[in-house]
């Protein structure tokens, strides 16, 4: 075990000295609104958090991604990344409920603890007396969730003149997971539309685009799914009509494919057209079917230094690894060639519904994992 | 007959001068500057009485902004009336001060109430000045404190700060009603406007949100129910006049929404507390020197106006004492 790695256990005791202001960031980033292409108003926090902290190079660019940069002595320079945006509307409840053990309300963990401790973590470094060589380049990245496509790191990493040697991304929950490696991704969605068929007989009754769209979906589900290598189909949402006694004219079906092997995605996505296709040609309706994310499959080695490093902190903090291919903004960096890690820094539950949780012991775990986990990306990219 | 028009004028004047937004004290740097250029100690009570849904938030959020932060708030405290739930360990487990009221002064007893945790926190904590925050906020922000201690930082003279919140639940451009909740509105407003109109420059007087100097809060006496916010401002009044109290916008407050049994419970420990002080002010008798101009509030963006409206309450006799209705009925 290496030194950094021993440390870390140290490193969970002294983070408790900050459990308030960590907690602190925790709520406030929780109780701002911040829907995919809306994440403004969150963005404004965390930079204003870097600006209280001292940092250089704030800046929000076009994309709407808040930066800064943390200096360290050499040019090498570390991303650590916090998608901003949740799934959550505006108009939704955000007030966040706060116990003894856990904190809970919609995005606390996705990725309201995410985004905090990125707004935290010059606090942290400078609590645990780290100072880094490498410049650490801290970003919350807008546009990252369904139809964003991870559209604020597509342009960060596109459009920034700084050389990125290295990528952490943060995820609120879960602690243990370690990806290191990007699926191959189709996210779509399928709309079927038919013609009112106007006044019916009472009796005669009808399922409208339902029938078609129930065509779709149970051809998409015979579709060959290999077990290797790994590939899912993913049926997120069907949606059709409004009420109980009119037949809809409309009806929508949102998916992901997902695989390691970007041929089996590809051949996924050509037998999906040529369902719509068919069904189009035999039923009386218009389908068709819209592409709105991509990523490609990218992966460290299993014994890159970052992974065994993340493996090592782990076992010293007693932390059981999970590891699990990611199509978050780990993809955009695995893409550009970037060595990259996303690990999670607490436990939870009910993700994704209004009483998602976090347990507030574990992140400071997940916290030291991150400090200590750093410490081995900078020596290594000096290395 | 009070003068109505010069106390609109003193309103008016007072609403430009001591009627602030939270906005205006952002500068939490320039705030504490101020604070220990003028050597003052400043207390947060939250008085609680089973409050564990919330306390743990307004804790956290409290230390981190106002003490770990930014050093402004010298003391968080908890004053507790008996809470069966986690109230007190959620609270100390954030790092607050955790009292039960029974505890402080035992010699005085102890009665069951807000207005007791309130008047146990003037002998407990240590502050120069004392901000009270109810507990049941579920919006909570630093604003909360900022909002009123600033005043006092900033300005010597002024002695009471209270908050106030603009809730238009639905409005179109331009002027909206402003004011406070149920009880205020059909209770506390219209008695301010009958005896004590100047105090109708309140917004809300009944908000659970304030900072006191110390030297006031120890010369006035403590309703332990309901009676505590209003009995307040008319002692405060009376000893220091308007220009001792300043009113601060603090937006919004969430909070767990009263029936309106509770609120009936409220009105009525509130007029006790009213009919109170109009005896120990010899007001009782002077019913004919009460105002007829009832004062309520419009606001136009941040600017706070009056709207006047004269009401007179004319009655009609019994009809027994009518000429022709006694010949007509052969009475």
């Amino acid at each position: 075990m290496t030194d950094f790695a021993k440390r870390a256990p140290g490193y969970r005791d002294e983070l408790k000295r900050l459990k308030e202001i960590l907690l602190a960031n925790v709520v406030m980033a929780s109780e701002i609104a911040s829907p995919t292409g809306e994440e403004e108003e969150l963005v404004k926090y965390l930079t204003d958090r870097f600006i209280e902290a001292g940092l250089n190079s704030i800046s929000i660019d076009e994309a709407g991604n808040g930066a800064a940069i943390l200096n360290g002595k050499s040019d090498k320079n570390i991303l650590v990344a916090a998608h901003i945006d949740k799934i959550w509307d505006k108009a939704d409840d955000h007030t966040i409920g706060v116990s003894a053990a856990s904190l809970s309300g919609r995005g606390v963990a996705d990725n309201s603890l995410g985004v905090a401790v990125l707004a935290s973590l010059p606090l942290i470094l400078e609590e645990l007396g780290i100072e880094l060589d490498a410049n650490l380049v801290l970003l919350g990245t807008t546009k990252s969730l369904g139809k964003g496509d991870l559209g604020g790191m597509r342009f960060f990493l596109d459009n920034t003149k700084l050389g990125i040697d290295a990528g952490l991304c943060l995820e609120g929950i879960d602690l243990g997971r370690l990806s290191y490696s990007s699926l191959g991704m189709i996210r779509g969605k399928v709309t079927v539309t038919q013609e009112s068929g106007g006044e019916k007989l009472w009796y005669a009754g009808g399922a409208g685009v339902i029938g078609p769209l129930n065509k779709i979906i149970e051809s998409i589900m015979r579709i060959d799914r290999p077990d290797k290598p790994h590939t899912s189909i993913l049926l997120g949402s069907v949606k059709a009509g409004s009420g109980y006694n009119v037949s809809p004219t409309r009806g929508t079906l949102r998916f992901e494919v997902r695989s390691e092997s970007e041929e089996i995605v590809e051949r996924i996505y050509q037998e999906m057209l040529e369902i719509i296709e068919e069904t189009q040609a035999q039923e009386a309706c218009k389908a068709e079917m819209e592409i709105v994310a991509r990523r490609y499959p990218g992966a460290i080695d299993f014994k890159h230094p970052y992974v065994k490093a993340a493996r090592d902190v782990m076992d010293s903090l007693e932390v059981q690894p999970r590891i699990a291919p990611s199509t978050s903004e780990l993809s955009a960096l695995l893409d550009r060639g970037i060595p990259s890690l996303t690990l999670g820094l607490t436990t939870g539950e009910h993700r994704s519904s209004p009483i998602e949780s976090i347990l507030i012991d574990p992140i400071f775990t997940g916290v030291a994992q991150i400090a200590a986990t750093l410490q081995h990306i900078d020596e290594s990219i000096h290395a | 007959m009070i003068d109505s028009e010069a106390t609109s004028q003193v309103i008016e004047k007072w609403l430009d001068t001591n009627t602030y937004h939270h906005g205006e004290f952002w500068d939490l740097q320039q705030l504490i500057e101020a604070k220990e250029k003028a050597g003052l100690k400043i207390s947060l009570c939250i008085p609680t009485l089973n409050e564990e849904k919330t306390i743990g938030k307004e804790i956290i959020i409290f230390k981190s902004e106002l003490m770990d932060r930014y050093p402004l708030v010298d003391e968080i405290a908890v004053i507790d009336s008996g809470s069966k739930d986690k109230t007190l360990e959620i609270a100390g487990s954030y790092g607050a001060d955790t009292y039960l009221s029974a505890d402080i002064l035992p010699s005085q007893g102890f009665k069951p109430g807000k207005g007791e945790n309130l008047w146990k926190a003037i002998y407990q904590l240590t502050g120069d000045i004392i901000c009270y925050v109810d507990a049941d906020i579920k919006n909570i922000h630093p604003r909360f404190v900022t909002g009123l201690v600033a005043p006092l930082i900033y300005r010597p003279e002024v002695h009471y700060v209270k908050a106030f919140y603009d809730r238009p639940l639905a409005f179109s451009e331009g002027i909206r009603p402003s004011g406070g909740g149920r009880v205020t509105e059909i209770l506390v407003r219209p008695l301010f406007s009958l005896f004590f109109p100047e105090l109708t420059a309140m917004v809300q007087p009944l908000s659970g949100e304030y900072a006191v100097r110390r030297e006031v809060l120890e010369e006035i006496p403590f309703p332990i129910g309901y009676g505590v916010e209003t009995s307040h401002l008319i002692d405060v009044y009376q000893k220091r006049g308007l220009e001792a109290f300043a009113q601060t916008d603090l937006e919004s407050r969430v909070h767990r929404n009263q029936s309106t049994r509770d609120l009936g419970k409220m009105a009525f420990g509130i007029l006790q507390s009213f009919i109170n002080r109009l005896e120990s002010l010899d007001m009782v008798d002077r019913m004919p020197d009460m105002s007829n101009v009832f004062r309520q509030f419009q606001a136009e963006g941040q600017r706070y106006e009056q709207v006047l409206k004269e009401i007179i309450e004319e009655e009609r006799p019994p009809m027994n004492t009518i000429d022709e209705y006694l010949k007509k009925f052969s009475r």
